[in-house]
């Protein structure tokens, strides 16, 4: 019940004010304390020090799959139930997934050069990754381009679970195709093959950059809710004007 | 340190983008704020708000009933 309860826009906005301090400070908290590690944690027997971009790219590349399911589970709500929750969630989640995603991209080409020789190269990983930064594009214009709301809320909602396919490609690419991208190492059958010194620095950087996301997101669930009221708000008196 | 350039333009990109959406996010956030207010203050209730009484008597209460 109390996770029903919690479903509706006022509960969730006095719920919302009492839990973000906590969350903007385990944020701060959590990240400086995965930095510090990042910045003790020896060099990579092949790598070397350019281990150190692992530490932001891999925790960007989750949260930007992480962003997508999120809103794929946010499509079933607005699809299924008509939540209007559902909605404000979806569509906050958005810009934040497409700016983890694209600094993935970023972050992977930096470490790519000197890696690698190329910044770029069309491997499956890589390109499905792209895929997933075109659909939070794709969907953020859509929902722009259609004036009604709800229209576009359930289009939105099609779409991402239309696209949601391109999760598990982004996931299981290196294991379905011969890629120049490295295989799964930290969450893989038989465990991870990276070693505790750099495992740990890089499961605390993933859980600061989670909280950040779902701080962020709690804000721009606020936001969407408050804009919502503003418009409904300025109907009514543009309806009482004409009146 | 190796590839030092990299790493920098890593860290700092990310500080960049981060940061952006940080800043979007909590300007929109008081722009809707602002907005709301100044709609309240020109006597415009949302309809579940204006509808409600001042104060609703919980538990623990004092209710005097008036005949």
């Amino acid at each position: 019940m109390p996770l029903l309860d919690l479903a509706n826009p006022v509960r969730f906005l006095s719920f919302s004010a009492r839990l973000l301090p906590y969350l903007a400070a385990a944020t701060l908290l959590v990240l400086a304390a995965g930095f510090w590690l990042a910045f003790q944690a020896p060099p990579d027997y092949q790598q070397g020090e350019t281990v150190k971009i692992m530490y932001i790219h891999v925790p960007f590349a989750w949260l930007g799959m992480f962003g997508y399911t999120m809103m794929a589970l946010s499509s079933i709500g607005i699809l299924v139930w008509r939540h209007p929750l559902a909605d404000v969630a979806h569509k906050a989640a958005a810009p934040i997934g497409a700016t983890f995603t694209a600094l993935c991209l970023i972050t992977g080409s930096l470490w790519g050069r000197p890696m690698w020789g190329t910044y770029w190269v069309w491997d499956a990983r890589l390109t499905s990754m792209l895929v997933l930064l075109l659909l939070y594009l794709g969907l953020m214009a859509l929902r722009a381009a259609i004036e009604d709301p709800n229209r576009a809320g359930r289009a939105a909602a099609v779409l991402t679970l239309v696209g949601f396919i391109n999760v598990p490609i982004v996931k299981f690419s290196v294991d379905w195709w011969n890629t120049l991208h490295q295989p799964a190492s930290v969450f893989r059958m038989g465990g991870s093959t990276i070693d505790s010194s750099l495992l740990w620095p890089l499961l605390t950087c993933a859980a600061g950059f989670t909280l950040m996301f779902v701080t962020l997101h709690m804000v721009g669930m606020r936001t969407e809710i408050l804009h919502r009221r503003v418009q409904a708000l300025e109907a009514r008196a543009a309806a009482e004007a004409l009146a | 340190m190796s590839h030092l350039l990299f790493i920098a333009a890593s860290y700092g990109v990310s500080l960049l983008g981060l940061g952006l959406l940080t800043g979007w996010i909590l300007l929109s956030y008081r722009r809707e704020q602002r907005m709301l207010r100044e709609l309240e203050a020109r006597g415009l209730r949302r309809r579940a708000r204006a509808a409600a009484p001042a104060r609703t008597a919980t538990e623990g209460d004092t209710v005097v009933r008036v005949k």
